[in-house]
């Protein structure tokens, strides 16, 4: 009977076991990190080390002129000045983006906690289900309404779309969270001649930090590293970074530089990854939070 | 009136009204919009004449959104289950107390945090067959190994699936590990006094038990296969030929590329209807189990 557990943190009964379990999860651990580790590698190469053709081989000469390249002078159609401005438009959309999607996902999370109906629930479903509509059904319209008002293809265009379109999943996390919030807090405030919009910003936002760090981290990932959205909302000059990536990576003219292209991908994913990094136990724990709804 | 306004200060309607409308306005709206134009001849500009469901048939009889669904079930199922078996074995496994585990969770959920489009130019290049694995193993002495799925039209789709499993198994992991360690400890003791061998515990008694958890993963993971589009982009462009076509993108293309409004909002429409079958019973049970 050695491999029947004896308590729910006993290991493995037999060594063999053991070892194979071990044998896996390394194995996996190479599977998750060769990609990403052969990328960052290449692109410490110059080009002559680049055509040996040998994507395993550390650098002979490692250096950052491929990274410098992708930052500067990577060309994508005509314009050939690297990922920096791209770099800055990801910025610039995604922290007013991050910020207004939270602090408004915040405030209808804590209405839709107090209000009170008996449809409340039916509704709730209805705004769930948004959370799983295709974008390609809502695109179209999108695009009409935005360039109706003069607001296709510009930067407000794109900060408000990705507001809108994260507007039902950042409402519903507060909302769960705003749930298990005791009522008394709310009705005293209440009692004291405060009103809604008082009672939510000195009351209950200085007491939901964690959750609000939580979906700040969801929607800057998630924002940071849309395409779709940017390709199709942003204009020209608010082009966000991985739209431009793919437009240099696909650049045909000229030769092709994939330790460039390779480095140009890395500063794209580092803003996301440095957040991963950072703010692991927040990040694990929304998560788990979006995916458990309700 | 003013009455009537003086109190709503101290109400949450007027921020619940607001709500609704833009969810009603942005996306229910935009359905209704969208499907009425697929009930019309509209190419590049929107054209509101009615003419029935022609573009459905028109669809239904293109080969490429057939490929595209195609695709779309060979893609879904295999990453599907790929997925969920990889992610529950990891979350098992970190479940058993070893050694650093934070460190493995870390490097097991950190392409959760990259994005499709790096993921799939990353993989890309690892399986190019001139630079990549394939020309790596040659160098070795193995002149004739061949490892060109990426450029191979009957493979291709499976190097898709290979890199998004690498992009999720993570996430998987996570959502069962938190349920795992949810477990009451009774339960594991009752376990091991039947003397249940542990592989027939998890596979009869603990996932049975984390059905909810594991329904939830497959909702999530499903979404991602009706909505996937970036990873495609980045990764086969739909190619070799349209052998990785699928559907999210075709509609796109339809959309912008190939100006033919009615045909893709009729695409749109079908993903719609897909993603409501696929989740009304998971819905079904949610709703039923809150009221």
């Amino acid at each position: 009977m050695s491999y029947v557990v004896s308590s729910r943190n006993a290991t493995f009964g037999s060594r063999a076991a053991r070892i194979g379990m071990y044998a896996f999860l390394v194995a996996s651990a190479i599977f998750f990190l060769l990609p990403l580790l052969l990328v960052v590698i290449n692109s410490l190469k110059p080009m002559e080390e680049i055509r040996q053709g040998n994507l395993l081989a550390l650098p002979i000469n490692p250096n950052f002129d491929a990274w410098v390249a992708a930052w500067q002078s990577a060309c994508s159609g005509l314009d050939c000045g690297g990922v920096r401005p791209g770099l800055w438009n990801s910025i610039k959309i995604t922290v007013p983006a991050v910020v207004i999607s939270t602090l408004t996902g915040a405030l209808n999370g804590y209405a839709l906690a107090q209000w009170k109906s008996k449809h409340a629930n039916l509704i709730m479903l209805l705004v769930t289900v948004g959370l799983f509509i295709p974008y390609q059904a809502m695109l179209y319209p999108t695009v009409k309404i935005l360039s109706t008002v003069g607001m296709f293809r510009s930067y407000v265009g794109i900060v408000f779309v990705h507001v809108v379109y994260g507007l039902p999943y950042t409402t519903l996390l507060f909302r769960n969270f705003y749930i298990g919030v005791p009522d008394e807090i709310s009705r005293a405030a209440r009692m004291e001649g405060a009103t809604f919009l008082r009672t939510f910003w000195s009351i209950i936002l200085p007491i939901s930090t964690n959750v609000l760090v939580v979906v700040g981290i969801l929607q800057f990932t998630g924002i940071w590293n849309d395409y779709l959205l940017g390709l199709i909302f942003a204009g020209n000059d608010s082009m966000p970074m991985t739209v431009q990536l793919t437009n240099i990576v696909n650049n045909s003219r000229g030769a092709a530089f994939p330790n460039v292209n390779m480095a140009a991908a890395l500063i794209t994913a580092i803003p996301t990854l440095l957040v991963y990094f950072l703010s692991g136990r927040y990040f694990v724990r929304g998560i788990a939070a979006g995916a458990v709804k309700g | 009136m003013t009455r009537w306004l003086q109190r709503q200060v101290y109400r949450p309607d007027i921020a619940v009204a607001v709500f609704f409308a833009m969810v009603a306005v942005f996306f229910y709206g935009s359905i209704f919009w969208t499907f009425f134009m697929s009930l019309t001849r509209s190419t590049l500009m929107p054209d509101y004449q009615p003419i029935g469901f022609d573009q459905y048939i028109k669809l239904f009889t293109n080969h490429r959104w057939l490929v595209s669904c195609l695709n779309m079930v060979i893609f879904g199922v295999l990453y599907i289950v790929g997925t969920l078996a990889f992610g529950m074995l990891l979350a098992v496994f970190a479940d058993r107390r070893i050694a650093a585990e934070s460190l493995f969770r870390t490097i097991f959920l950190y392409p959760l945090a990259v994005s499709l489009i790096v993921t799939g130019l990353s993989w890309r290049w690892v399986l190019e067959p001139v630079n990549g694995l394939q020309a790596l193993v040659r160098q070795t002495g193995w002149e004739s190994f061949t490892f060109d799925w990426l450029t191979n039209p009957d493979r291709a789709i499976y190097t898709l699936v290979m890199a998004s499993i690498w992009h999720s198994a993570g996430l998987v992991m996570v959502i069962v590990l938190a349920g795992l360690r949810g477990i009451d400890n009774d339960l594991w003791k009752a376990i091991r006094m039947e003397g249940i061998p542990l592989w027939r515990a998890y596979l009869q008694v603990i996932f049975p038990g984390m059905r909810p958890i594991i329904a939830s993963c497959v909702v999530l993971l499903m979404s991602e296969v009706i909505r996937g589009y970036d990873l495609i982009i980045a990764m086969t462009k739909g190619g070799p030929g349209i052998s990785t076509e699928m559907p999210a993108k075709f509609a796109v293309d339809y959309y912008f590329a190939r100006v033919n409004l009615g045909l893709a909002s009729a695409a749109s429409i079908m993903m719609l209807v897909l993603s409501l079958v696929l989740l009304a019973p998971y819905f079904y049970t949610e709703f039923r189990r809150r009221t």
